[in-house]
């Protein structure tokens, strides 16, 4: 019998990127029934982005890796879904998952936008898939059109078909920052450079870790391969200390750091260009996870993500989870673990060679984690007026006075006393920055009241 | 003859959209493609920002792309505090520079 939307489902996935996608279908596989939750229209989540169906992409995968893999795993999601399996409920933003008597209820705003009404969903079992999103550090300038997140410049193109600029500057730490200019480039902008903060030397550092990790290998050299016959230069230990422009970009300030991230003086060039695409790495989207109590653990590369055993439970009884939530680690390890994810919630053994690529990919992770960490001394090239939260204008210069003469130690005195991070994003941009600059080694992992933005109207009908 | 196309994002997938339609941003028409969101348009048409910030006036728009940032909140057919990069864009579609507030009751 197919399930119907008011049954209670063996299992709630929430999230259809690469994890959940690949725990969903591997889930309803083994016979389970399964709510597949997302806030977008289609399956793929970052990664697998897609061209709306609307703009007739026929060639999808030139702006993917394994576009066979997923292309796969998404006709299965299809024969699930048909066969009643699965119920793929997509424009659904989750806003808080609760504990009932007898299951979990999934609570959701439904739309696009989230404003067009509300869901539930109920399940005995649920899996957060809920991915990452990319990290920013301030820099002079960064609030200027045409400075757009590396991350998002990527989701616009492979979503939108559309680029911010001809001549885009890509800059920031972080793996990402290749896919992204490689996939520019492809599509006919002009990169001049890639601007990498750390390096790629801590790589290196791991040659065990890397000899066991071939794949990436091959994709890292693939990258290296577009940008070089696009002519797309790297310079690495170095950041973008400013950005030039009235009321949007045109050209930037290229600067060497050294080891500590400090910008050394007098080395300051200029770089023509009309965008910059930035981002810092990725932060584990942990909203729902922390809301239900679920520890969580520091990473190398200084975000917080789930505590899991191996065989992908969190702390907390009866939910599980896999891919970015559990560390940021890239598409491929997040498809190992949302099966493996599914073998323990049917209740059968994973193959070995399942679980050793799974602990192979997050020794990898860890690695590019250390190499791309941001260090401490970012924060010197921050003026005083350089904006730290974008929602409420706070500057870094307001912060650091609520630091030094008003005393604040943590993100909530600082957001207490100058409004930072208590705009619409609810600190999701500004978070890593108003930690570092209050002196926190991390933010704590997201406690927000609500996992993404609900208006009162629907609250007040609660 | 040699007529190598120009890379484009749209000749990269081999797209082909739908009918172009057209939305205004504050009363200018432009063209948008089916299944493009409302920033994806305004980024089509070499438009960056349609929001000014409530303090110091600022032109803002897309940032992050994926809903998290709400910098690319626009005023769509009326209702304002719609976050561009997610919400669709619609034949007709009036969008309206949001200054400010717009409105604020999302709860944060
Ligand atoms: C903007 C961006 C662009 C990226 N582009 C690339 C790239 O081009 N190449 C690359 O190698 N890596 C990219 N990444 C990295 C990417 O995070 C991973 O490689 C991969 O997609 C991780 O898979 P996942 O399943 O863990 O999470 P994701 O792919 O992030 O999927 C998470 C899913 O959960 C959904 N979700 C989250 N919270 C909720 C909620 N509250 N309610 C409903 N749904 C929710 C999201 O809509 C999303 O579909 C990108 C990351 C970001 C943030
Ligand atoms: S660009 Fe960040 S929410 Fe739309």
């Amino acid at each position: 019998m197919p399930i119907s939307p008011s049954d209670t489902h063996d299992l709630a996935v929430i999230g259809a990127g690469p994890a959940g996608l690949a725990a969903a279908v591997t889930a309803a596989d083994l016979g389970l029934t399964v709510a597949l939750v997302d806030a977008a229209a289609r399956p793929g989540g970052q990664f697998y982005r897609q061209p709306a169906p609307g703009l007739g992409a026929a060639r999808p995968q030139a702006l993917h890796h394994s576009w066979g893999a997923f292309a796969r795993r998404a006709a299965r999601l299809d024969v699930h879904r048909a066969a009643g399996r699965v119920r793929h409920v997509t424009e659904h933003h989750v806003w808080a998952v609760t504990r009932e008597s007898a299951h979990w209820a999934v609570h959701a705003v439904t739309g696009p936008d989230g404003a067009q009404g509300r869901a539930e969903v109920a399940a005995r079992k649920v899996l957060l898939a809920t991915g990452a999103y990319e990290r920013q550090l301030p820099f002079p300038g960064w609030t200027l059109p045409g400075v757009v997140g590396a991350g998002g410049a990527q989701a616009m193109l492979k979503a939108g078909l559309v680029m911010p600029g001809q001549r885009i500057v890509v800059a920031g730490s972080g793996p990402l920052l290749l896919a992204v200019a490689g996939s520019l480039a492809a599509a006919g902008a002009s990169v001049p450079v890639v601007v990498e903060a750390g390096g790629y030397a801590g790589y290196a550092r791991a040659p065990r870790t890397l000899a066991a990790n071939p794949r990436k290998l091959v994709e890292g050299a693939a990258h290296a391969a577009t940008l070089r016959r696009y002519g797309v230069r790297i310079r690495t230990h170095s950041a973008i200390t400013a950005v030039h422009g009235t009321d949007r970009v045109e050209a930037v300030t290229l600067t060497r750091l050294d080891r500590d991230w400090r910008p050394v003086a007098g080395t300051g060039v200029r770089v023509p260009c009309d965008a910059l695409a930035v981002g810092h790495g990725l932060v584990p989207q942990l909203d729902l996870a922390t809301a239900l109590g679920c520890a969580t653990r520091r990473c190398p590369d200084g975000t917080a993500a789930l505590v899991l055993d191996g065989r992908q439970r969190t702390t907390v009884d009866g939910v599980w989870a896999a891919g970015e939530a559990g560390g940021v680690g890239g598409a491929e390890l997040a498809v190992v673990e949302g099966e493996l994810a599914a073998y323990d919630l049917a209740r059968r053994a994973p193959g070995g060679a399942l679980l050793r690529r799974r602990d192979r990919l997050r020794r990898f992770a860890g690695a590019m984690a250390a190499a791309h960490a941001p260090r401490a001394g970012w924060s010197d090239w921050l003026g005083a007026d350089t904006e730290v939260c974008r929602c409420e204008e706070v500057t870094a210069g307001r912060i650091r006075d609520a630091v030094d003469d008003l005393g604040a130690r943590d993100t909530r005195t600082v957001k207490l006393l100058t409004r930072a991070g208590m705009g619409w994003c609810q600190g999701r941009v500004c978070g890593p920055a108003v930690a570092h600059l209050a002196g926190e080694t991390e933010p704590a992992a997201g406690r927000r009241l609500l996992a993404c933005p609900v208006t009162l109207g629907e609250l007040a009908r609660e | 003859m040699n007529r190598r196309r120009r890379r484009t994002p749209a000749a990269l997938v081999r797209a082909a959209p739908g009918p172009a339609f057209e939305i205004t941003l504050d009363g200018r028409a432009l063209s948008a493609l089916p299944g493009q969101s409302i920033a994806a348009a305004l980024w089509a048409a070499g438009v960056l920002s349609w929001r000014t910030t409530r303090q110091s006036g600022r032109p803002r728009g897309a940032f992050c792309g994926i809903g998290s940032c709400f910098d690319c909140l626009a005023t769509v057919n009326g209702v304002p505090n719609q976050r561009a990069c997610l919400v669709p864009a619609r034949p007709g579609d009036a969008v309206t520079t949001q200054e400010g507030h717009g409105r604020a009751d999302l709860t944060v």
